[in-house]
């Protein structure tokens, strides 16, 4: 029976191999006896030693891991429409890995009663089901294959830090040419390399390669003035060009580059000049594989016109911090590049959002992050805080300047969703009314909450006041940050609300010094570090740091530095506050990493010794700037 | 009296109407896997229960997590009530295609699809009403299955927070946007009821983390 879902799904199938070999109406027949099947985050879709499902599997949405149990070391991942579990069901075998979802993933089951006539019906399919088994891969057309295996049964045991694996992986070029011919002036071809932001050019005749010109050619050529800018291409270019074949692997590449001192390889369909361009390998393609370099990486961002590639891109970017943290990098230095290029990953979503509104911005605005965004602590996937301020325009515009931010605070809130920042469940967000406004109307909410410090103004202004320009206009931010301390030093009462609003987090450690463990919900029994630990300390540096009119430093570890010397008396205390939050920092993101979460959330038994030492030390630390805030901005007064 | 009079009346009632009421005499699985969920939703002519009519059905089944797409439920009816100005909307034309079928032929296919599953709807009222008030038409009793509206369990997964303001209603549109679910084949009634579907399954896994979460309870 075929209807809406159906041809849905269809529909979905057919972009992706084999199911792109086969016809619309066994496609659709096909599609009919999928079912859609939904796995939450870290729920299993089949385990080791299970009996074969009915059905092997394709990733619609979300992602999967197959782990090998034995030694739990990675398989593989599987995207969107990435085929799994087909192999033990053809060789009738219980299933040899451990397959669950890494995100939210919806899944399509594909039984194998209904797809086994296709492989004997269409040549293309059959071949694909031959080729990945024999290769061992998932897709064996697939450019950016890491050779590894996929649905199969025995893996070769890879760790996903095995660099030979690596120098045998195919490299991924890029496939649009950019190119000019002979006659192409120096100035247009040099301005179409600087829109395209592309380091080299090919020149073609009747699609051959004749010549490459890289920026290297003219700054030698043109700059210095051998040539004017009106010149020909054809007088500056290098040929004729050295070219490879298109399917080669990053070893080759690297010794093709390194033998002939270049850094770009035209890539042809043979190999030779005698047949059309493919791509450009450049170095920096190279590296990108490779992919632990983060100038690479923040290219690569600033060169994505696709959501999706940047989300692949935060991929490597997680990669690379756990790199950081086995390596033992400085917390402080670790998290500054992090956070640079998290920052850079959302300037890029909103430029790209920018482009998709029809029109440019009315007047100048400014995008901001609050909360551990603002305040460049938190360096995994986590929910999204932000906001939007623009310029103040006349009153018969506002509505219209209003509606246009809005739509465009969705575009970018709908883009973080897609490369992995959730949307904040509180609605902080650009895209809610209430958190996109003018410059005036934030003054008077600010105001409001400065003036009147009731439970739920002291929170908002405790999340709101960590703000960090993103995006957009540092002058906007610079005038609201005026007015801020304008208010607090008017209304100075607002500053003992916010010391008791920073006391009043849970206390960490019970009377005996055993950890206190949340008693219900989806974490019984898992210590909350975030709310038991993090917060007394970043709340505690807020206040303190707010007090002495300070707004350019948001990140806690160095507000507390900065405290340290500002106040030179409690000098010890402040540099121990700064250990503690660095310390507590890492290791929210390395059980982050672990767990693929925020990291707030920690099992304790799953904790060493020398762990639970180093957390508890740090609770006397809080305890001790607890009693400081206590003291200096008399609580004790108001909550009596 | 009334047990007789009660008796008497069910004498008139067509055999898949018995078939269907037969069918409740198995109690719910306590296992929420194991359950049988049918998400709809229908197409009308319009918002009023007396005039208006059901133009189309569109229905999944959910169990274990999986919707099976053999599992489905698409019906478009014969249409004796036609307003123009609804066309627009839904895109169904006055007796569209040849498989339109009379409300009577499609109470009984849905009913034998339905059976005793848990009837799941964004805005379940109206959808329970029509088909109730259709079901009228015909002489027959109401539906007597347990209704859930995703609207009001979507409700149920927000956060308590001062600093989130909650509203009276959220639509369907809305519930696509923060589930980041495909609007495609929106306002087909087998492509909602796919929307619903798909936001129904998170929204039950959100609710399952919450502590005091029984199958029970969510049933009741």
């Amino acid at each position: 029976m075929n209807n809406t879902i159906s041809i849905r799904v269809a529909d979905f199938l057919r972009r992706f191999p084999p199911f792109n070999a086969i016809d619309k109406t066994d496609l659709e027949n096909l599609a009919a006896e999928v079912s859609i099947v939904y796995r939450d985050k870290g729920s299993a879709v089949f385990q080791t030693d299970e009996a074969p499902h009915e059905c092997f599997y394709v990733v619609h949405k979300g992602a999967v891991i197959l782990n090998n149990k034995e030694n739990n070391s990675l398989l593989d991942k599987c995207d969107e429409g990435d085929i799994f579990g087909l192999r033990p069901l053809i060789a009738n075998e219980n299933y040899k890995m451990d397959a669950f979802a890494f995100e939210e993933s919806i899944l399509y089951a594909i039984p194998l009663n209904a797809f086994r006539p296709h492989t004997q019906k269409y040549e293309d399919v059959g071949n694909f089901l031959i080729e990945s088994f024999a290769s061992n891969t998932r897709n064996p057309y697939s450019i950016k294959e890491k050779g590894q295996l996929v649905s199969g049964s025995v893996a070769p045991k890879i760790t996903p830090t095995n660099t030979v694996l690596f120098d045998f992986q195919q490299v991924t070029y890029s496939k649009k040419i950019v190119s000019c011919t002979k006659t192409t002036t120096i100035q247009s071809l040099a301005e179409r390399m600087t829109k395209r932001k592309v380091g080299a050019m090919l020149v073609l005749e009747d699609k051959l390669p004749i010549g490459i010109i890289t920026d290297k050619d003219i700054r030698n050529k043109v700059a210095t003035g051998l040539l004017p800018i009106s010149a020909k291409a054809s007088e500056i270019m290098t040929s004729p060009v050295i070219t490879y074949p298109k399917k080669m692997t990053v070893a080759q590449a690297q010794m093709a580059m390194m033998k002939s001192n270049i850094s770009h390889l035209c890539l042809t369909e043979d190999g030779t000049v005698n047949t059309a361009a493919a791509g450009i390998l450049s170095k920096h393609d190279l590296m990108l594989t490779l992919g632990n370099n983060p100038a690479v990486l923040m290219k690569a961002i600033k060169r994505a016109r696709k959501i999706k590639k940047i989300k692949l891109i935060r991929k490597s970017i997680m990669n690379l911090l756990q790199g950081y943290l086995d390596q033992n990098i400085p917390m402080t230095l670790t998290s500054r590049i992090i956070s640079e290029l998290n920052d850079a990953c959302v300037k890029q979503v909103t430029n790209l959002s920018l482009e998709r509104m029809s029109s440019p911005p009315p007047v100048k605005f400014s995008w901001i992050s609050m909360g551990s965004q603002g305040r460049s602590e938190q360096l995994l996937h986590t929910d999204q805080d932000n906001a939007l301020i623009f310029e103040d325009v006349e009153e018969s515009e506002l509505a219209n300047t209003t509606k246009y931010f809005l739509k465009l605070a969705k575009h970018i809130t709908k883009g973080l969703m897609k490369i992995g920042y959730e949307y904040c469940p509180a609605e902080m967000m650009g895209s809610n009314p209430k958190w996109c406004l003018s410059l005036s109307q934030w003054k008077t909410a600010v105001s409001h909450w400065i003036a009147n410090p009731g439970p739920e103004e002291v929170l908002l202004s405790s999340i709101f006041f960590d703000y960090n320009l993103v995006y957009g206009e540092k002058e906007l931010i610079d005038q609201l940050t005026e007015h801020i301390f304008e208010e607090t030093s008017t209304y100075p009462i607002f500053f003992r609300h916010l010391a008791s609003g920073a006391l009043q987090n849970p206390s960490p450690s019970g009377f005996f010094r055993s950890f206190l463990v949340e008693d219900d919900g989806a974490h019984k029994d898992f210590f909350d570090l975030k709310r038991r630990a993090l917060m007394p300390l970043v709340d505690a540096a807020r206040l303190l740091i707010l007090s002495h009119k300070i707004k350019s430093i948001n990140n806690t570890a160095e507000r507390f530095e900065r405290l340290a010397e500002l106040e030179p008396n409690s000098q010890e205390l402040f540099l121990a506050c700064s250990y503690a939050t660095k310390a507590l920092l890492k290791f929210r993101t390395k059980q982050g990493l672990l767990h693929n979460d925020s990291g707030r959330f920690i099992a304790l038994d799953t904790l060493s010794k020398e762990e639970k030492i180093k957390l508890k030390r740090t609770f006397k630390t809080i305890k001790e700037l607890q009693e400081l805030i206590k003291v200096r901005f008399m609580v004790a007064n108001l909550l009596g | 009296m009334g047990f007789f009079k009660k008796r008497k009346k069910d004498v008139h009632l067509p055999d898949f109407w018995h078939t269907y009421a037969k069918s409740f005499n198995e109690p719910q699985p306590d296992d929420i896997n194991a359950v049988r969920f049918v998400v709809l939703d229908t197409e009308t002519t319009g918002f009023d229960y007396e005039n208006d009519r059901i133009l189309s059905i569109g229905a999944l089944s959910i169990k274990n997590n999986t919707i099976a797409v053999q599992d489905s439920f698409e019906i478009f009816l014969d249409q004796h009530f036609y307003h123009a100005e609804n066309v627009q909307i839904h895109g169904i034309l006055r007796n569209e295609g040849p498989n339109c079928i009379s409300e009577l032929e499609a109470l009984q296919q849905f009913l034998s699809f339905l059976g005793n599953s848990v009837f799941v709807a964004h805005h379940v009222g109206f959808d329970k009403n029509m088909i109730n008030c259709a079901l009228e038409r015909h002489g027959l009793p109401k539906l007597l299955n347990t209704f859930l509206d995703t609207s009001v369990l979507y409700k149920k997964t927000l956060i308590n927070s001062p600093l989130l303001t909650r509203k009276e209603q959220y639509s369907l549109d809305e519930l696509a946007e923060k589930f980041d679910i495909s609007k495609r084949d929106r306002h087909t009634a087998l492509g909602d009821s796919y929307i619903t579907a798909i936001a129904f399954l998170k929204i039950i896994e959100k609710l399952k983390k919450k502590p005091k979460f029984s199958v029970k309870k969510l049933l009741k």
